[in-house]
């Protein structure tokens, strides 16, 4: 069943469903990349709940007007422009009191979404009997969704991904430097315009499939995801991408399978499940190799300033420098020392000398940046310059 | 040049720790895989002001919030008055660094006073005449009484500072440990802090502070700890204070100008 | 304002006032400490955590929800802690990546598993159902008096006067050490204050407020009570302890101004049902909010 979702073997609305979701996913793993690099995530939270009064208030007008109040584009056009008022709020609080840009984006996410919820409730009443289905902006309702929706979706994410390669040089500027931005003059605040009104886009057009609760994900988890993989901005966006994409259709599919499951979830799902995997494996940043490295210099530290104790015929006092010291048999469970350890002792006491001779000059200026403790000099300098600093160990200390 | 690699452990050398207001062995702290500070052995000579100084990036702020617990070190001990930190912490005054601190947090000059009085108010204690005649002492020694009710976000770098010396005053402390105090302050300030801490000294108390400007060091304290990464050399300003260490600390990169040589070294 | 009065509103406002002060208590210190959008993520994460609690327990009881959100509230922030270091995420996104998994999980399971029975569905989840929380064993105002009609208060108004109570306690005992670890952190650790634990617990007494008002108004409009009326305050005042009592009282005047203008509002426009209570709430404690932004006397930085 699974297999067959996958392959778009279920049916054409499934398909469509299944490659507008997957084209979404892609949209908005770029497009939250930038705001995830601006380190301004959450403001998709507030503008996807400052949708609801707009998809309500839409409603109402197209009924007033006399027509089919759930016509998609007028629903998308009321959310783009109470998403667009409420991010207007947030920056207009965040500059002219002194509320910080955490407790703006809260306020507009909750006042706005409880406005939305209160038209909603007028709506119900109002239209009693019929259902308007706009709790489907929730959580996202893709059954029954027409091939305009589908197309609507996949020309807006494509004008999305359009627009994103286009401008990609400015918004990686901003999102990476953006002192150097501006001062190659590039306006910080038309990028910054430009990448805000990308994401209304995205939110808009993902309320169908996701529903406005967890178009934040969609926004958001690839591109932390991507973040794990890769240090570079242009690969963190074009990561995201991909893994926003498979995550809009893998999980399109697996809710096809079980139409009463709202899409939104198992979407958001299977892109954390993505997210968990880099986090726990990730060669650079994931949870093992970070244990793994720290034990490891954790480990080295030790070793080395109990050699240097050695060196210096003083007591270990540390346990686990002791434990440590014992189990590579460098000492004896009383802390005497063995041949090795004696041997280790004088090899790291030298290479300490080295290395103070080295940092005191400034004629090994680059050498000495290396310093971290733990490198051993050899590694840093030529035979050479090993040779001039030996030299200098020789010498007669001048006492001051 | 004579270079200190590790600290001598001698029984002398103990005593003097066990006697010591503050002392830590082997302290090493990193941040990722770097080590800010490296197996730093530092023993602070009790009713003495003991400076610290050193290259940028060199862990002086690190080395102090290591030593009291701020931050968790890798490796290394910290003792106070012989006893471990945990048990002595009232005998301790700390100074933070002004950065790390909320000014726009609403709150008052003499609260923030009032909050050095932490450990004699407890959890619950009601703040009375004598916690506040104390708290307001402690302002007039600094020179602040008058800006007592003042909201601390509205003060100057210089006054913000001067409050909290008068916050670390309030809790009578035997140690006091500041953290770059005369930084952004104006000349005034400098004066008026440096006379706080020579009385505190006068009345012998011990002061440990992480000091940016070269220049005053002599003038100013009487003992030094030259650090980066490591101690490369600790011991009263007439000895240890020379050109030839403070080559050694700045890796070569000290220019002489700023060393005035007739009032560094005897 | 008799007898229908006690019976149909009475309780739904002492819940409502109940709930919105005790969320804007804490809140007035997830603000300060820059941590306002934790309120997003708990209440977000509160969903599951009661989602689980029904799934092992098999019933829909105070103490296991209890249990269960603050126990997703525990998880989420040592997940948001671990994926902040680790990748050196910030945290805003590390918050995003937690709360809309454990959010999705949480509605999926809901979802898959038999809950008609007990009143656990999205939409009371996300927005609540104050209007519903009536004491039908209310004849009037004696009533308040009387035991029999005492026993029959929805169970609501009680536990919500409790997770007040726990709030306030918390608040009132630790005080000072929330005050001094939320203006200089580095100065309170050398005090010897730990202060990872104690923001952890404000964390938690947060989460219970957020679960007890879970059942009233739903997970979403929490937020609004965390941020509006302590934002509200700190633009009146410069004084912490009056802030704290100005949120009280912003978020008593939305309560009470949002469930009269919802309940009361329609019919005096003509209009034959009520709207939800909880968005109104919180639409007029964003009201209150605009109103201090524009004229609270402290509302500039610096000011």
């Amino acid at each position: 069943m699974l297999a067959d979702a996958l392959l778009l073997q279920l049916g054409y609305n499934a398909t469509l469903v299944t490659l507008g979701a997957a084209l979404l996913g892609m949209a908005a793993g770029v497009a939250g990349t930038f705001l995830f690099l601006r380190k301004r995530a959450l403001v998709s939270d507030a503008i996807s709940h400052a949708t609801l009064p707009g998809v309500g208030l839409a409603f109402v007008l197209m009924v007033a007007m006399g027509g089919d109040g759930r016509w998609l584009p007028g629903l998308l056009l009321g959310a783009a422009v109470s998403a667009t008022v409420g991010l207007l709020c947030v920056q207009w609080l965040t500059t002219r009191t002194r509320l910080g840009e955490d407790a703006a984006i809260g306020a507009i996410l909750s006042v706005f979404f409880g406005l939305g919820i209160v038209i909603l409730t007028v709506i119900q009443t109002m239209t009693a009997g019929r259902q308007a289905g706009l709790e489907g902006f929730l959580l996202g309702s893709t059954a029954g969704m027409l091939r305009s929706d589908a197309i609507l979706l996949a020309v807006a994410s494509a004008a999305v991904l359009g627009l994103v390669l286009i401008l990609r040089r400015p918004l990686e500027l901003a999102a990476f430097d953006p002192g150097y931005a501006e001062a190659t003059g590039w306006s910080l605040g038309r990028i910054d315009l430009a990448m805000m009104g990308i994401v209304l886009v995205v939110t808009v057009v993902g309320l169908k499939v996701v529903g406005l609760i967890l178009i934040v994900a969609l926004l958001i988890v690839p591109a932390v995801t991507a973040r794990f993989w890769t240090d570079r901005a242009s690969h963190v966006v074009m990561i995201a991408g991909v893994v926003g994409g498979v995550s809009g259709y893998v999980g399109a599919a697996t809710s096809a399978i079980a139409p009463a499951l709202p899409t939104g979830p198992i979407v958001v799902l299977v892109g954390f499940a993505l997210f968990a995997a880099s986090l726990l494996l990730s060669p650079g940043r994931g949870v093992l190799a970070s244990v793994l490295v720290h034990r490891r210099y954790q480990r080295r530290v030790h070793m080395r300033q109990g050699l240097l104790a050695l060196a210096q015929g003083q007591p270990i006092f540390e346990a686990l420098t002791r434990r440590l010291m014992h189990r590579a048999g460098l000492i004896l469970p009383d802390g005497v020392a063995t041949p090795e350890g004696q041997a280790a002792a004088s090899k790291a006491l030298l290479d300490e000398t080295r290395w103070s001779i080295v940092r005191a000059d400034q004629s090994f200026a680059a050498a000495a940046i290396r310093y971290d403790g733990l490198t051993p000099i050899e590694d840093v300098l030529t035979p050479d310059q090993l040779r001039d600093v030996d030299l200098r160990i020789a010498a007669p200390q001048v006492v001051p | 040049m004579t270079v200190t690699l590790v600290a001598d452990r001698s029984t002398e050398a103990e005593a003097t720790r066990i006697a010591s207001p503050l002392a830590v062995r082997g302290l090493t702290v990193s941040y990722g895989q770097t080590p800010a500070i490296f197996s730093v052995d530092m023993t602070v000579r009790a009713g003495a002001m003991t400076a610290i100084v050193g290259p940028n990036g060199a862990g002086k702020s690190t080395l102090l919030k290591a030593a009291l617990q701020v931050v968790k070190p890798l490796a290394g001990t910290v003792t106070v008055f012989g006893k471990p930190l945990a048990q002595m912490r009232d005998r301790i005054a700390y100074v933070p660094q002004r950065a790390s601190v909320d000014w726009d947090f609403p709150t008052r000059v003499i609260d923030v006073v009032l909050m050095g009085m932490y450990r004699q108010l407890g959890l619950l204690g009601r703040v009375r005449a004598k916690h506040r005649a104390q708290a307001m002492d402690a302002l007039s020694r600094v020179g602040m009484t008058d800006f007592a009710t003042r909201q601390i976000g509205q003060l100057s770098g210089g006054q913000q500072q001067r409050v909290f010396l008068a916050r670390a005053l309030a809790q009578d402390a035997d140690i006091y440990v500041l953290d770059e105090p005369f930084a952004g302050v104006d000349a005034a300030t400098e004066k008026a802090i440096i006379a706080v801490l020579q009385d505190l000294r006068d009345t012998g108390r011990t002061v440990l502070a992480v000091h940016h400007d070269l220049v005053t060091v002599p003038d100013y304290f009487d003992d030094v700890v030259l650090l980066n990464t490591q101690v490369i050399a600790a011991g009263p300003v007439e000895t240890v204070f020379t050109e030839a260490n403070l080559q050694a600390a700045y890796g070569g990169r000290l220019t002489t100008a700023r060393v005035d040589p007739e009032s560094a070294a005897g | 304002m008799g007898a229908e009065f006690v019976a149909l509103s009475l309780t739904p406002i002492l819940i409502g006032i109940c709930v919105a002060v005790a969320c804007a208590l804490p809140g007035n210190f997830l603000l300060l400490r820059g941590q306002a959008l934790i309120g997003d993520a708990i209440s977000h994460v509160v969903l599951p955590g009661i989602v689980v609690a029904f799934l092992l327990t098999g019933v829909v009881a105070t103490g296991p929800m209890l249990f269960g959100a603050a126990g997703a509230a525990v998880l989420a922030v040592i997940a948001i802690d671990l994926i902040r270091r680790l990748g050196r995420i910030e945290a805003g996104a590390a918050m995003g990546v937690v709360f809309t998994a454990m959010f999705a999980g949480g509605v999926l399971l809901l979802e898959r598993s038999d809950t008609s029975s007990v009143h656990l569905d999205v939409e009371h989840a996300l927005f609540g159902n104050l209007e519903s929380l009536i004491w039908l064993d209310a004849t009037g105002w004696a009533s308040l008096v009387d035991p029999v009609a005492l026993a029959g208060l929805p169970a609501e108004l009680p536990r919500m006067a409790l997770a007040l109570l726990v709030v306030a306690a918390f608040l009132f005992l630790f005080w000072r050490p929330l005050a001094l670890s939320t203006f200089d952190e580095g100065f309170a650790r050398g005090l010897g204050l730990r202060t990872g634990p104690l923001g952890l617990s404000l964390v938690v007494v947060s989460a219970i407020a957020a679960v007890a008002a879970f059942d009233a108004v739903g997970s979403i409009i929490v937020i609004a009570m965390f941020i509006c009326p302590p934002a509200a305050a700190r633009m009146m005042t410069n004084r912490l302890g009056h802030q704290v009592a100005w949120s009280a009282g912003f978020a008593t005047l939305a309560a009470i101004v949002g469930y009269v203008l919802a309940g009361y509002g329609p019919l005096w426009v003509g209009a034959a049902a009520s709207v939800s209570a909880a968005g109104m709430i919180a639409t007029v404690s964003g009201v209150i909010l605009a109103v201090a932004a524009v004229a609270g006397p402290h509302r500039k930085r610096g000011s």
